[in-house]
Order: structure tokens, then C-alpha cells, then sequence
């Protein structure tokens, strides 16, 4: 009996069945045939447990929204403090927390001018692109292939057409793809001068992390101001110090017009997302500030526990913790490599940021399931499955980290056996 | 006008205490680098933070003073310094890196750390206990995290702030010494109880040092002082007396070894009282003690004001004068124990005196007063007889006697061959783990391989094995981490006495030449 006071459940296999008849049956059924039967019950810290009681590290943090992990003390004392005074607020008015975060945002982020707010990834990626084709009267929107940027109306024609293709959702004369590392092609599509906006990841997540060359995003934002193209930074998984710097487009020496962060802006306790703008881009806003309206965008809950995580990730604790943590990666991932040549053939790494790459094109399929029967959750990249997204959060402790090597090591047998014989090992 | 309330709507968690948590993380990481450092590396980093501490001692004896009140900056100055070179010199044969081989008992032992100190700074000595703390740790490769009395915090968040820069650059790991900037008692409750914590290094009241035997985190934690100093008939009165003078004026008498009541025997009294006089003392009347009484104990408990002033500045605030080059007050009473608050901890440059009709009855005299505080510190000893030094110390419940020296000095190590240290054990007396002078050995654990002690079963040669050094291998950058390196292992030499003697010779020059004392 799993009784959680509002509801309770028999056994995990009434769960698995209710969620198959009343929420989602395809989802729920792709996680059984992949051999992780995985419900999330208790969770703490970079820890999460299975209904079973069985416990896993969190290397998924659903890209960066557990950056500090679950239920981050400082962070649920925040939110339970902010509920004791505010509630999502009323987006129509002035806030207190709202000015304050957005006050804090802008000031992260040089040469930014604004900060405006949403509730989710997609609906800050929805207001960057139209920002764009309100600043230069353009329609066209370029992405790179495999991109993705979220999954509302125009943020999900940028991406892949996995996902637009099914809700009649892409729109190939307004939406144009590009390879990722090709800056010439990027010039070849907005040289008409007719193209709104070029977003990117800085270093694309569900395409499993392939590293910019060097150059690249420079070349692409050098590009854009040639073309009168606007330059939009999709942070959502690079932000939040996870490159070791606040926002993954610093350490790249960029200078956006705008970006996005989201996921771990709300510390993976309440919803928080964020386009900031440049003060050119954000001049919709004196024309028409209204033009842009969101009931739950900018909740003052939300803002209250962004503000907080940015002040966080400021502290000096964290920026030396993140270096710790990524030079450890760093040096364990190498020598793991050199064991397991055969199978690991590769890391992409900046910071926190990390893709595992499998010599086989559903290697990390089989990688993080045999990593999932051996104590650790870490996800494979959707859009590229050879690619295994290793998620570290920065506030993880040297304990942690030597433990998931020492899993992960006790995984690579079973792993290969996966490889070698998919059917027989499920 | 609308009545304005300025107090925050909203309940911020507490920032200290939350970052604190991150140190402890950061501590984590270091001490996992620095736990794989050699010894020419660690005692590389211990000999640049030591210099570093040297040259500020001076500096931070100044900001201690300014900022508690308390203390004489050139006291602070010699202790902080003494807290620097000199306490490596005395561990400089000690070495807890390197694997010892013992063919003899078959044995190898492996030094293994303890890992992230949460150590407490007091208000009296901040910076010369930060500095042998720091010290402490970094000789026997732990990570040491402080919370400073917040009397004293803002110097010791400045020391180890340049401590750890010196360490940084000396090769170590950042993070080894990180200071914690607002201190409260609520975040040093939290920080005791963290399973992250390895040792807690408690040096404050009573109450600091049972909380972190409460913690449930190990702990060294020693209680208070209160030092009963025997003048025994043989002795040199005049000797003794300057040596008393000498040790309570220092620092105006705020270390926890400090002689804090004074016994002699009955018929001497004449002598002993002109050997005061004549060294520096103002012996009080009655009318003055019983002033000095109400002041420095109002409802029996100390005045927390007097803790490191002088003597004219307390005689003023007592209620009577002295001249400005009285070194320390002299209060004659006639109980001991629970009944005269005068037999209490002082920390203040105030001696009671006690007389009593025989060598036992002094003695017992010397236990009453520890029964009330002190157990398991100090007691000194002046004479010649070496009988009496003997049921002295047989009869009291404290851990060290010294003898014919100055207590503060002395039994801190500085005027002894005691370890030099501002952690004095106070041991089961006193409620405490460890009965002897802190040093680095108690913040290290031995894994010992121990082979069949059956003589058929041979003990292979261990000369070519390799020790467990490598900083490369421990999260730090490649130019921070010492190359690892084959140890020779002879089994170790016990300390080369030679040597430490004329260490010792050197540390109480100094110490002379700094007090223009006589030890």
C-alpha cells in the first residue's frame, strides 16, 4: 500500500496501469520496453528513490532543473517562506519580487537591458522569437538541425520535425534548419537579410552535447549582425553556471541580443522562466507592454526562488565546488574511456555539461540502463542515442561523485553485454 | 505618518549557515587532494602558510586586540608567532605522510587524515588558535573549516582568508582553510552535527565544548582552566614570584592556563608577599578584596568585562587605585571552593591567595578548587622538593604540573618540553577525549597491515613498494599536485632529541626576549 494521504495506490503495477489508462500510455509503456521501470517516489538532494525504496543519483536533473538537487534545503526554506507572504501574484501589476529578480537577472547578464518572464522554457523561447520579428520586422527564424528549443507553436517549428511534424506543427517556409558547426551555411541562409532571428543552444542538449568548434558560435554571432539577424542564446541547459560560468554565451566570449534560461531558474521547486533582452530588443515593451500577457510567467513565487538561485550560484562556495566537480569528470571519465576503449569512445565536456559517446547507435540506451540497474539515473540525448547526457549539479560532494565512478565502473560489463546482445539481456 | 516596520515581511534562510554547508562541501574536495600530497609537498605548504602567519602575526595581534578588547598586542603578537615556525619546528620530525614500516612487528602503518575540521576560534586567543589549528591541520593533511567567536570575526575571517591564499599558492588544493563569516550558535550547532564533518576542534565555555561532545560528530573539546599554583617554603621566593607575575600578566591573563589561585604555606606568607611586591604585584587589603569580589563576580558569576583587561583598569572599575605599573592584583582570601567566586576562572590579571597550615592541607586545598573548575587542566608547582612535586601531582585530578616555570607558558608548552599548543587536554577530569597537548598526531587515524606474527609466515621487503601519493590523481590541477614519489620507510626515529632540545632552547629565548621576563 503507497498511501499518500490524497491518494494511495495498491502496488507500483496499479500505478503503471492507472497512469497507462488516464495520463499517458505511450510514454509510460516506453520506459517498460526500455527495461527501466522506473516511478520516482522520495527524493533528496542528488538522490531519488524508486516506489521500490531503491535508490538512485540523479545525473538527469531533467537538464539542469535540479542543478542543486532535490529539494534543496535553502531553496524549499525560500519557497515556504515566500508562501507564507505572497502568492503567484497578479501579472497585470508592478511587483516587488518581480523587479527585484528581473533587477537581479539583468545584472548577471552585461549588456543585458530586460527581463522578461515566463513560466516554462518554451514560453520564454515563444517571447524571445517574437521580440525578434517585433525588432526586425522579419518572419524568418533559423535553428540549427537537430536543434530544440521547446515544444509550443513557434518554438517547436525550430526544432526537430519529430516533434512538429505530428501536430501539423512545422512550417518549413518560415522556419529554416542548419547544420550545427557550418557557419558558412548559417551565412548562406540569412544573407537575404530576411531572416528575424538565429537561435542555438550554446552547447545543444538534446543532440547530446556536441562541443561548438572553436570559432562557431563566434562566426554565427558575427554572422547574424551582418545579416541584421538577432543572435538568441537558448541557456535553458547551459545557463546556471553549469559551463562554469553563469551563462554558457560568457564563456564563449559571446554577446547575445537576448537569452533564455529556465529549468533550474525555478530550483526545481516552482516554475520560473526568463527571456532577457537587450534594450533594443526589449522596446516592444514601451510601444505596447501588454503586447506579451502570461497569468503564471513571472509568478512572484517564482521570482522570489529565482532570485534566490541566483544569488546562490554567485557564492564563491559554488564556483569552486563546480570546478572541483568538473576537473574530477574530467580526470575519471578519462581514465574510464582508457579501460573500456571498446565501447566508451568518447566525452564531450564543458563544465557540468557532459556527453558520454558509445561506439554503437543505441549505445547509450543500453549504457544508461545498465547505469540504472546499478544505482545511477543518467538519460541518453533523444535526438542522438549514442550519446549518453551526464548531468553532474554543482553542489555535489567529492562522496558523490567517486561513488557514481565507482557504479559506473561496476556497470560497464553489463553494459557491453547489452551491446553485444540487446534481446537476450533484456 | 504611517508607522514603518523595517524588519524583513519575509523569513530569508539563514545565509551563513546554508554557504557554511557548501564549505564543508569545498573542504571536502580539497581534503580529498591534499590527502594524497607527500610529505616534502605538505611540509612545503605548512612552511609557506607558517611564513605567512609569521609576517601578519603583528598585524592580527593589533586588529585581535582592537576588535575584542581584550589582551596586550605584544603578548598576541609573540603568541601568534609562536603558533607559526615554532610549532612546526616541534612537529618537524613528527611525520604523519609517510607509511611506516615496522619489520620488527611485522607492520605497516598508513597515515590516513581525518578530513574536514569544524574548528572554534575563542574570543580571548583568535588568531594564535586559528593559527595552530590551521597548522594542526594542514601537518596532518585535514581541510579545517573555523568559526570564530563573533568578538573576533572579522580578523579571523582576514587570517585564514591569507592563510589559505599562502596554501594555495604553496601548491595546496583551494579550499583547506575557509572561515566562516557570520557565526551563531544555531549554525554552529548545525555545522557540528553535519555528516560531513570529520572532528570537531572545540576550544571555548563549557557549554561550546559539551555541545560538541553532544554533536554526535568525534570531537576533541577541552574544558575550562584554573590553575592552583603551589609556592612551596623551599623554594626561591623571589624566583617563583617574578615567574607567577611573569605568566599572569601575560596577555593580561586570558589564556586557559593561566595561575589562577595561588596557595602557600601559612608561616611564609611575610616572604612570599614581599617577592610579590617586589615583582610587580599590588597584594589587596581587605577592603579592596571585597571590592574586587562584588565587581569581578556580581551574583557569583564573571564579569565578563574584565576578561583581558589590565590590572589598573580593573582596580579603577573595582573601586580603588593602583599604579599603572602593577602588573597583577594579588586578592587574599581565606576559602577555597564553591563559597569564594575568587577561586574561579578570572581570565583576568587577578591571582587569589590562599595560605594553609601544611604542605597536605595545601594540597587539598589545590583539589577543592579544581572540584569546582578546572579538572583535568593545569597546576603548577614551585620548590625543590622533589617528594612533594610528586604527591602534588599524584593527588590532583589535572594532566600537567609545571614545575618551577611560568603556567601559561609552561603548561602551553612554550616554557616546557610539554607540546606547544592552545589545546590543553583536559581528559576524562575534565570531560574530554584526550588528556594531553593537542597536536597534529590526534587529527590522523593508522590503517595498520598486520602480517601473521607465526615466524614461518615471512613479512615480504616493502622497499619497493609504492606509497599512496598522487596529487594528480585527486581533483587538482596537474601544477598544483606534488609528484608522487617513492618513500624510503625506515620505521620512524623518535624524534631526534638533540635537536627538538635546542628547539625548545630557542622558542623560550624568544619567549624571554619578547617578555623580558625571567623563566
Amino acid at each position: 500500500m503507497y498511501n499518500y494521504g490524497f491518494f494511495s495506490f495498491d502496488s507500483k503495477d496499479e500505478l503503471l496501469a492507472k497512469a497507462i489508462e488516464y495520463w499517458n500510455p505511450g510514454k509510460t509503456k516506453f520506459w517498460q520496453d526500455a527495461g527501466i521501470d522506473l516511478v520516482i517516489d522520495r527524493r533528496e538532494g542528488y538522490f531519488l528513490y524508486d516506489m521500490s525504496g531503491r535508490r538512485l543519483i540523479d545525473l538527469h536533473l531533467n537538464g539542469g532543473t535540479y542543478n542543486f538537487g532535490h529539494r534543496n534545503p535553502e531553496l524549499v526554506a525560500t519557497l515556504k517562506s515566500a508562501l507564507d507572504y505572497f502568492d503567484m501574484g497578479n501579472h497585470w501589476f508592478p511587483s516587488v519580487a518581480r523587479a527585484a529578480f528581473a533587477e537581479k537577472l539583468v545584472k548577471s547578464a552585461p549588456g543585458m537591458k530586460y527581463a522578461i518572464f515566463g513560466a516554462g522554457g518554451a514560453e520564454a523561447v515563444e517571447i524571445a522569437l517574437k521580440t525578434a520579428r517585433y525588432a526586425t520586422k522579419r518572419r524568418k527564424i533559423a535553428s540549427i538541425i537537430k536543434g530544440y528549443h521547446g515544444h509550443s507553436g513557434l518554438s517547436v517549428a525550430t526544432g526537430d520535425e519529430r516533434f512538429s511534424k505530428i501536430f501539423l506543427a512545422d512550417r518549413p517556409e518560415e522556419f529554416v534548419h542548419v547544420p550545427f558547426n557550418d557557419a558558412e551555411a548559417l551565412e548562406r541562409a540569412l544573407k537575404n537579410r530576411d531572416v528575424a532571428a538565429f537561435i542555438i543552444e550554446t552547447i545543444p542538449a538534446t543532440y547530446g552535447f556536441p562541443m561548438p568548434e572553436e570559432g562557431y558560435l563566434k562566426a554565427c554571432q558575427d554572422i547574424c549582425r551582418r545579416c541584421g539577424t538577432l543572435y538568441i542564446a537558448d541557456e535553458v541547459q547551459t545557463g546556471l553556471m553549469r559551463t562554469g560560468a553563469m551563462w554558457g554565451w560568457q564563456s564563449y566570449g559571446l554577446d547575445p541580443d537576448m537569452f533564455v534560461t529556465a529549468k533550474g531558474l525555478g530550483g526545481g521547486i516552482y516554475p520560473i522562466s526568463a527571456c532577457v533582452v537587450t534594450e533594443k530588443c526589449g522596446a516592444w515593451q514601451l510601444e505596447d507592454g501588454a503586447a506579451h500577457i502570461s497569468t503564471s510567467g513571472g509568478s512572484e513565487l517564482g521570482c522570489i526562488i529565482g532570485h534566490q538561485v541566483i544569488e546562490m550560484l554567485q557564492r564563491p562556495e559554488v564556483i569552486a565546488n563546480v570546478q572541483y566537480v568538473a576537473e574530477f569528470f574530467q580526470r575519471s571519465l578519462a581514465e574510464m574511456m582508457a579501460a573500456h576503449s571498446d565501447i566508451f569512445v568518447g566525452v564531450r565536456q564543458r563544465g557540468v555539461i557532459l556527453g558520454l559517446e558509445f561506439d554503437h547507435p543505441e549505445g547509450a540506451v543500453a549504457v544508461s540502463r545498465a547505469l540504472y540497474e546499478n544505482g545511477v539515473w543518467a538519460i541518453f540525448s533523444s535526438l542522438d542515442k549514442r550519446v549518453l547526457q551526464f548531468k553532474p549539479g554543482v553542489l555535489l560532494d567529492a562522496a558523490t561523485c567517486q561513488e557514481i565512478v565507482d557504479r559506473m565502473e561496476a556497470a560497464m560489463p553489463r553494459a557491453r553485454a547489452l551491446l553485444r546482445n540487446p534481446r537476450r539481456a533484456a | 505618518m504611517p508607522v514603518h516596520n523595517d524588519a524583513p515581511r519575509l523569513q530569508v534562510p539563514d545565509r551563513a549557515e546554508t554557504t557554511a554547508r557548501m564549505k564543508i562541501d569545498r573542504a571536502g574536495w580539497a581534503v580529498r587532494a591534499y590527502a594524497r600530497y607527500d610529505r616534502a609537498a605538505v611540509m612545503r605548504i605548512v612552511r609557506a602558510v607558517a611564513e605567512a602567519a609569521h609576517q601578519a602575526a603583528g598585524h592580527y595581534a593589533e586588529w585581535a586586540v582592537r576588535e575584542t578588547g581584550m589582551g596586550v598586542v605584544k603578548h598576541k603578537q609573540l603568541k601568534n608567532e609562536l603558533s607559526a615556525h615554532p610549532l612546526v619546528d616541534f612537529y618537524e620530525d613528527m611525520d604523519l605522510v609517510s607509511p611506516r614500516v615496522d619489520p620488527a612487528r611485522k607492520m605497516v602503518e598508513i597515515p590516513k587524515p581525518a578530513g574536514v575540521i569544524f574548528a572554534l576560534t575563542p574570543a580571548t586567543n583568535p588568531i594564535s588558535t586559528l593559527y595552530y589549528k590551521t597548522m594542526l591541520a594542514l601537518l596532518s593533511r585535514n581541510a579545517v573549516i573555523f568559526s570564530p567567536h563573533p568578538l573576533a570575526k572579522t580578523c579571523c575571517n582576514d587570517a585564514a582568508a591569507r592563510l589559505e591564499a599562502a596554501a594555495v599558492a604553496a601548491g595546496a588544493p583551494a579550499g583547506l582553510i575557509q572561515c566562516v563569516e557570520e557565526p551563531s550558535v544555531p549554525l554552529v550547532q548545525a555545522l557540528m552535527a553535519s555528516p560531513k564533518v570529520q572532528v570537531i576542534l572545540a576550544t571555548g565555555g563549557g557549554p561550546m565544548v559539551r555541545a560538541a561532545y553532544s554533536s554526535g560528530t568525534p570531537a576533541i573539546g577541552v574544558g575550562p582552566g584554573n590553575a592552583p599554583v603551589y609556592v612551596d617554603p623551599g623554594a626561591d621566593q623571589n624566583a617563583a614570584a617574578r615567574r607567577i607575575i611573569e605568566s599572569k600578566s601575560f596577555d593580561n591573563s586570558v589564556l586557559c592556563t593561566h595561575e589562577s589561585v595561588l596557595i602557600s604555606i601559612e608561616e611564609n606568607r611575610g616572604k612570599l608577599e614581599r617577592a610579590l611586591r617586589a615583582a610587580g604585584a599590588h597584594v589587596c587589603t581587605e577592603a579592596e578584596v571585597v571590592r574586587l569580589r562584588a565587581w569581578l563576580f556580581p551574583e557569583g558569576h564573571l564579569n565578563t568585562a574584565a576578561v583581558g583587561k589590565s590590572a589598573s583598569w580593573i582596580a579603577e572599575k573595582a573601586g580603588f587605585r593602583v599604579v599603572p605599573s602593577i602588573r597583577i592584583l594579588v586578592a587574599p582570601i581565606e576559602q577555597v571552593g564553591l563559597d569564594e567566586p575568587l577561586t574561579r576562572e578570572k581570565l583576568s590579571p587577578v591571582l587569589a591567595w590562599a595560605t594553609a597550615e601544611s604542605f597536605e592541607r595545601a594540597t587539598g586545598m589545590a583539589q577543592m578548587i579544581l572540584r569546582m573548575v578546572g579538572a583535568g587542566h593545569s597546576a603548577a608547582f614551585h620548590g625543590e622538593d622533589p617528594q612533594k612535586a610528586m604527591d602534588f601531582a599524584a593527588a590532583l585530578s589535572v594532566y600537567r604540573v609545571v614545575v618551577n616555570a611560568p603556567c601559561s607558558q609552561g603548561a602551553a608548552g612554550f616554557a616546557t618540553h610539554l607540546p606547544p599548543s592552545f589545546m590543553i587536554g583536559t581528559g576524562y577530569f575534565g570531560r574530554s577525549s584526550v588528556g594531553e597537548n593537542i597536536g597534529p598526531q590526534h587529527l590522523v587515524h593508522w590503517t595498520r597491515l598486520a602480517w601473521n606474527s607465526d615466524a614461518s609466515v615471512a613479512m615480504p621487503d616493502m622497499s619497493g613498494v609504492r606509497a599512496p601519493f598522487d596529487g594528480s590523481a585527486a581533483g587538482t590541477r596537474a601544477s598544483a599536485a606534488p609528484r608522487p614519489r617513492p618513500v624510503a620507510v625506515p620505521a620512524v626515529a623518535d624524534g631526534g632529541g638533540m635537536d627538538r632540545d635546542l628547539l625548545r632552547q630557542l622558542i623560550l629565548q624568544e619567549l624571554r626576549e619578547l617578555t623580558r621576563g625571567q623563566s
